[in-house]
Formats: structure tokens, C-alpha cells, sequence
């Protein structure tokens, strides 16, 4: 699956984009965001406080609880400031 | 080309470049009788934030994700309020104190649904469509933390 980064997110994980293959055990955004912290040091940081983390798959906002079954594309990024 | 009468045009766009409100306005209006009211909101780029003085804004947003989370919330307007047409432009970029950022237009027979839905619009498009801020200062440069006083205006549309 593709998972994007935005804001400070991206910058804290070095990256705007990737592709990932997290093992079958990882099924829910909770899930998602612990396995992606374990991967390095720079990814800990983005996730450090994953309550603040917003998800959005396939272009809607999910919960923590959200199952990523099928998912094409998740997206992580810090609450919104637009407007 | 006249629109019938209950239409409700629903234009989005993310844009760099500046709008015009006149025109914009009037693009909204064109041909149609049945408009009563057009209540117009621009968000504009301001240089006194809570802390220090703002020389400039970075808007970044989630190309794709951004218009259809503006479409859904333009649709719920439409559903709630006797809507004749609505438009939103989010400029994404660098802005500097007093350039425009956002424009929300709404047009109903009455002034009643085009305020309210304005103001729905504008408390939604500031929690939940994917856009960040980014502010440059004399201290340095930051991503703007959202406030729960947005947050708390937003959930005041929630049908209970």
C-alpha cells in the first residue's frame, strides 16, 4: 500500500511518500503506526505522540481503530490548520 | 447557460494564484434570477498571530484528499441549507501578511442560509480539510498548532 506524509509528519520521516508491506499482523491504523515507529528512530519521532496523528485512508479521515484491509492509500498528518 | 432554478452550483478549486471576489461573485450569480443573498468570507494572511509577528505563511495541503473533503462538506451544506450555489478556493503556496488564502461564497433566495452555511463551511474547511500552515517569524519558522476553539466551532454543526 502507498502511505503519505504531511506537514511535520513528512518532515520528521524524511519522506513525502512510500510503499510498504507491513506483515498480516498489522490491522488497524493503531497497528499501522506502531509497526512504522519501530522502523527507525526518525519514524519514532514523527509517531511519538500517535493520539495527535490523523489518518485518512483512501481520502477519508479514520480512527485509530480503523481497519487498513485494502487500503491503496493511508495518509499521516498532524491535526489540520487551514482556513 | 441558465441554470433551472434549484440548481445548486458547487465550484472547488485549489489554486496558487489569487481570486478575484467580484468576479468570482459574479460568476456565481451569472444568468440566474432565483438568488436572493451571496455572503462572501476571505481568509486573509495576517501578520499579528498570538505570539510574534508573522512575515509569512506556507499553505501545503493533500492534493486529492483536499477537494474531495471540501466536495463532502460542500454537499452537506447543499443538503442542509436552501443552497442556489456555492464556491470555495483555497489558494496552497507562500502568502505574505494581507494576501488573500481562502475564499467561501454561498448564494440562497435568503441571506439566513447563506450565512449559516458560510460559517459551516468556513468551521469545517479549518478542521478537517487537509491543509497546514506553516509561519515564518523573527523567532524562527513553525507549523501553526490547531486551536480547540476550531474545533469547538465545528462541532457546534453536529446534528445531535
Amino acid at each position: 500500500m502507498k502511505v503519505k506524509y504531511f506537514a511535520w509528519v513528512r518532515e520528521r520521516v524524511g519522506k513525502a511518500e512510500e510503499t510498504i508491506e507491513p506483515p498480516a499482523t498489522v490491522r488497524t491504523v493503531e497497528e499501522l503506526i506502531a509497526w512504522l515507529s519501530g522502523r527507525s528512530e526518525a519514524y519514532a519521532y514523527a509517531f511519538e505522540k500517535p493520539k495527535v496523528i490523523r489518518t485518512a485512508i483512501d481520502h477519508t479521515h479514520v480512527k485509530s481503530d480503523a481497519a487498513i484491509a485494502g487500503a491503496r492509500e493511508i495518509a499521516f498528518f498532524p491535526p489540520m490548520t487551514g482556513g | 447557460m441558465i441554470s433551472p432554478v434549484t440548481a445548486c452550483s458547487v465550484t472547488i478549486r485549489i489554486q496558487q494564484d489569487d481570486f478575484d471576489i467580484a468576479r468570482e461573485i459574479a460568476m456565481l450569480t451569472k444568468s440566474r434570477t432565483d438568488i436572493g443573498a451571496v455572503v462572501s468570507f476571505s481568509g486573509i494572511c495576517r501578520a499579528d498571530d498570538d505570539s510574534a509577528k508573522v512575515s509569512a505563511l506556507t499553505l501545503e495541503h493533500y492534493p486529492g484528499m483536499a477537494e474531495d473533503e471540501i466536495k463532502r462538506h460542500a454537499d452537506e451544506a447543499t443538503s442542509r441549507w436552501p443552497l442556489n450555489g456555492v464556491t470555495i478556493i483555497h489558494r496552497v503556496g507562500r502568502f505574505m501578511p494581507g494576501q488573500n488564502i481562502v475564499l467561501v461564497l454561498t448564494a440562497s433566495q435568503h441571506r439566513q442560509g447563506a450565512f449559516q452555511a458560510a460559517e459551516f463551511l468556513m468551521d469545517y474547511l479549518k478542521t478537517s480539510a487537509p491543509f497546514w500552515k506553516k509561519e515564518e517569524s523573527a523567532t524562527g519558522t513553525g507549523w501553526v498548532e490547531a486551536h480547540t476553539r476550531d474545533d469547538e466551532a465545528a462541532a457546534r454543526w453536529t446534528k445531535s
